[in-house]
């Protein structure tokens, strides 16, 4: 203790504390270990994160409509819409000073389709309007209330000044509430109409959908493991090449081969037919539902269920079995009381990856789901590149991502995730 | 010093690469016999003649989508893009195509008529340069109707008359209109009643009334193979589709050309290219779609060229040698009842009419 000052202090050799030295050879040492991580982490942040982060901010931003019409929006702001009158002049002047820069740049259009989404007609309204209010001058030719309203009728309804007041700010909930089939009104949030109630469902029937393709590939797939896990290490590697050999066939093929067995006239009516369990005019339908697509979902994500049960089942120790036997248990009591709880961990481990997969599944749905057997990721498929509503889209995925992450805490809470074993 | 060197030698390769690359253009289709169909009629002949090498990308399906992705991340990849007319409508809109001059930039018939005139009503869009004329219509099982052919489009309704399943697209763009029609409603008045509320719902109660024997498609392949399995009595498919199973692949297939709805296919080129490239693609525009170009390519797929003067110059299938005139959507005796896509009207209530029909399938 001859380094020890009087105040008590270790100091290291070259007189520094001892404490301060650790710590900055610590220091070192993690910023060395934080390096060689960082060429990951930053390829991560930027080529996953960051773009997921910004296509998810779309399900919030409006900021279209705020910088296409800067004037009308602020002049906007001072209308009563409860008032049932079209707002005066200083807004339709204000609309076309905004609408000439708008159209001069080509942005009247976008806007128009952006406004689409909340009224039908706003598109075409804004597309005609552009072709006419080109002629125009945003000074000379005031006023312009009856000049617009001539133009298209669409600008002396009130409801069209409404809905642009509604969506005048530069962020927006509506893209939330489309994404749970209510809709913003100049009055405040209300349901969609019943017949366009659509969105909700899908939600409901994804995960419902999920669970149980889920439980089937349990049951399919524990057997499977187990008997891989116990036959001789020959016999295991044939079987593995087996419960390989569709994994590492195209998805595609694999869906469209389901079709072929299950449709009206494919394998499996044929042959139920041709022995006579099922009469010719009254085949059974076993595609293009929600049948279709669980058969279908469950053959193609059963390698990811049956992978970590059989890892997790490889560590459990036959002996155990031998043991309990031995004491006098039953074959079942021996399975249920002592082999069952040891590969739970695997099974949790493969339900996640089923489900949390088969949650955000889109092809096979699409291909042999038919009408029923469609999932929600089939309306954010729609969204990204049918309608081009990115932001309903954006929504849509942030609720998924939402369920998927209060499931995923839930079954901590439930099982804890330290029980999950990839083997 | 090395290192100096080294940067300058990778610029310089960069440069050479630059300069090598500048001969490439990429075009984008739909892929299959439709690529298959414009790489003999178009790019083999502008490579020959250019010397340019053109690299096919069969993302057309997804490129209204795909094109605003790449032009927000400031790197268009694309050339020249083939769209159908309700997606160039939309890409126009949205500025991510570039506005086309048809008389400046598109070659004149070969009698000297202007661009504009030859394609006339099939400019239907500022930015799109119009390639065919092709048709949503139906097939039928010749097998599978009995000794009566369906000869009208409400033959699809009549279950009676044809029972089984039928397959329609599982989208409201067609349906609707076709339900209407066999519905009462008459043709010039689909759209005013399909613009109202109930008229929608009209439209969606007369599908009803065959809900539970249709098979609802998403990809142009899927009528032709539900037909040649027997899956489905009658479908409603592209026409070119329909071509190939027939006569192509010769299944027991009849046309059903009552109540065809045209639609348009053609090309556009993205908005924010060089103007290297512009140029480039401009060129090709201006061959591609002349009128020997546009006839050249039913030689290959039954889709009726956009040009007025090429009707005359289509001939015999290049492989098949069939006379290609009578299978096109175009020819008068197929077009005697047909409806055109209302470009206009869809841009409008897609969205809207979409969200219902997805709700009442669901049901």
């Amino acid at each position: 203790m001859s380094d020890s000052t009087a105040n008590g202090l270790v100091l290291a050799a070259d007189g520094t504390p001892l404490k301060r030295s650790l710590s900055r050879a610590m220091r070192r040492q993690k910023m060395r270990a934080f390096m060689l991580v960082a060429p990951l982490l930053i390829f991560v942040l930027l080529t996953f994160i960051y773009p997921i982060g910004v296509m998810l901010s779309r399900s919030v931003q409006n900021d279209i409509v705020p910088e296409t019409l800067p004037e009308t929006v602020r002049v906007l702001g001072a209308w009563d819409a409860s008032s049932g009158e079209l707002p005066d002049e200083a807004v339709y002047a204000a609309f076309t000073r905004d609408m000439s820069v708008a159209i001069a740049a080509k942005k009247h259009t976008r806007l128009g389709s952006r406004l689409n989404y909340e009224k039908t007609g706003f598109s075409s309204m804004f597309r005609q309007s552009g072709r006419k209010m080109k002629k125009l001058d945003p000074v000379a030719d005031a006023p312009f209330k009856d000049k617009l309203i001539k133009i298209h009728k669409g600008w002396g309804d009130v409801e069209t000044w409404k809905t642009l007041q509604t969506y005048s700010g530069l962020y927006t909930s509506g893209y939330f509430l489309n994404a749970v089939d209510a809709r913003m009104t100049p009055e405040g949030m209300a349901w969609q109409p019943e017949d366009k109630q659509i969105l909700l469902k899908l939600f409901g029937r994804t995960l419902v959908m999920s669970l149980i393709i889920t439980g089937s590939c349990i049951l399919l797939g524990y057997p499977i493991a187990w008997l891989l896990a116990n036959v001789s290490p020959r016999n295991a590697n044939l079987l593995l090449i087996l419960v390989l050999l569709p994994f590492w066939t195209s998805l595609l093929v694999r869906t469209s081969a389901w079709k072929v067995m299950l449709q009206q006239n494919g394998v499996i009516n044929e042959v139920l037919v041709w022995i006579g369990l099922v009469p010719d005019g009254d085949r059974l339908i076993l595609i293009n539902n929600e049948f279709g697509t669980i058969v279908a979902m469950t053959h193609i994500l059963l390698p990811f269920m049956i992978l970590p049960m059989y890892s997790v089942m490889q560590t459990i120790p036959p002996v155990y079995l031998r043991a309990a036997k031995s004491m006098g248990a039953t074959n079942w009591t021996a399975f249920w009381r002592v082999y069952f709880p040891q590969s739970i961990p695997g099974i949790g481990a493969g339900s996640i990856l089923v489900f949390i997969l088969s949650i955000g599944y889109y092809i096979t749905p699409e291909i042999v789901g038919g009408t029923k057997g469609v999932f929600i990721s089939n309306r954010i498929a729609y969204h990204i590149s049918s309608s081009l509503n990115w932001g309903l889209a954006a929504a849509l995925g942030t609720i998924l991502l939402i369920v998927v992450l209060a499931l995923y805490w839930a079954y901590d809470r439930i099982v804890g995730i330290d029980n999950v074993k990839l083997g | 010093m090395t290192l100096t060197k080294l940067l300058t030698a990778t610029t310089a390769l960069t440069l050479v690469a630059g300069v090598a690359a500048a001969e490439e253009m990429t075009i984008v289709s739909w892929g299959g016999a439709y690529t298959a169909s414009q790489k003999g009629a178009y790019h083999d002949p502008y490579s020959a003649n250019t010397g340019v090498t053109i690299i096919n990308d069969d993302s057309s399906a997804e490129a209204v989508a795909k094109l605003r992705a790449m032009s927000e991340a400031g790197n268009v990849t694309w050339d020249v893009v083939d769209v159908v007319a309700a997606d160039a409508i939309r890409l126009c809109d949205e500025g991510l195509a570039l506005e086309i001059d048809a008389d400046t930039m598109l070659a004149d018939a070969p009698d000297g008529t202007k661009a504009s005139e030859d394609f006339g009503d099939l400019l239907v869009s500022d930015c799109f340069i119009p390639q065919i004329v092709y048709s949503t219509t139906f097939g039928y099982r010749t097998d599978l109707v009995g000794d009566t052919a369906p000869t009208t489009v409400c033959a699809v309704f009549d279950t009676e008359a044809y029972p089984g399943k039928r397959s329609l697209e599982k989208r409201p763009i067609n349906n609707m209109e076709w339900a209407l029609l066999c519905d009462g409603v008459a043709k010039g008045a689909v759209y005013d009643v399909l613009a109202t509320e109930e008229g929608q719902q009209q439209a969606l109660d007369k599908l009803a009334t065959i809900k539970d024997d249709v098979i609802w498609w998403s990809a142009g392949a899927d009528t032709p193979q539900l037909l040649a399995d027997g899956e489905v009595v009658m479908g409603s498919t592209y026409n070119g589709r329909l071509f190939a199973a027939i006569e192509e692949q010769k299944q027991p297939i009849g046309m059903l050309w009552d109540a065809q709805v045209f639609d348009l296919d053609g090309w556009i080129i993205p908005a924010g290219l060089s103007d290297e490239r512009k140029a480039r693609a401009l060129d090709y525009i201006m061959f591609a779609t002349d009128t020997q170009r546009l006839a050249d390519q039913a030689q290959y797929i039954s889709y009726g060229p956009a040009r007025k003067s090429s009707a005359p110059l289509v001939g015999k299938h290049k492989t098949l040698g069939i006379d290609m005139a009578p299978h096109m959507p175009t020819d008068p005796n197929n077009a005697k009842n047909t409806f055109l896509y209302n470009y206009e009207f869809w841009a409008d209530y897609r969205d809207d009419i979409d969200a219902k029909f997805q709700a009442w399938l669901a049901k």
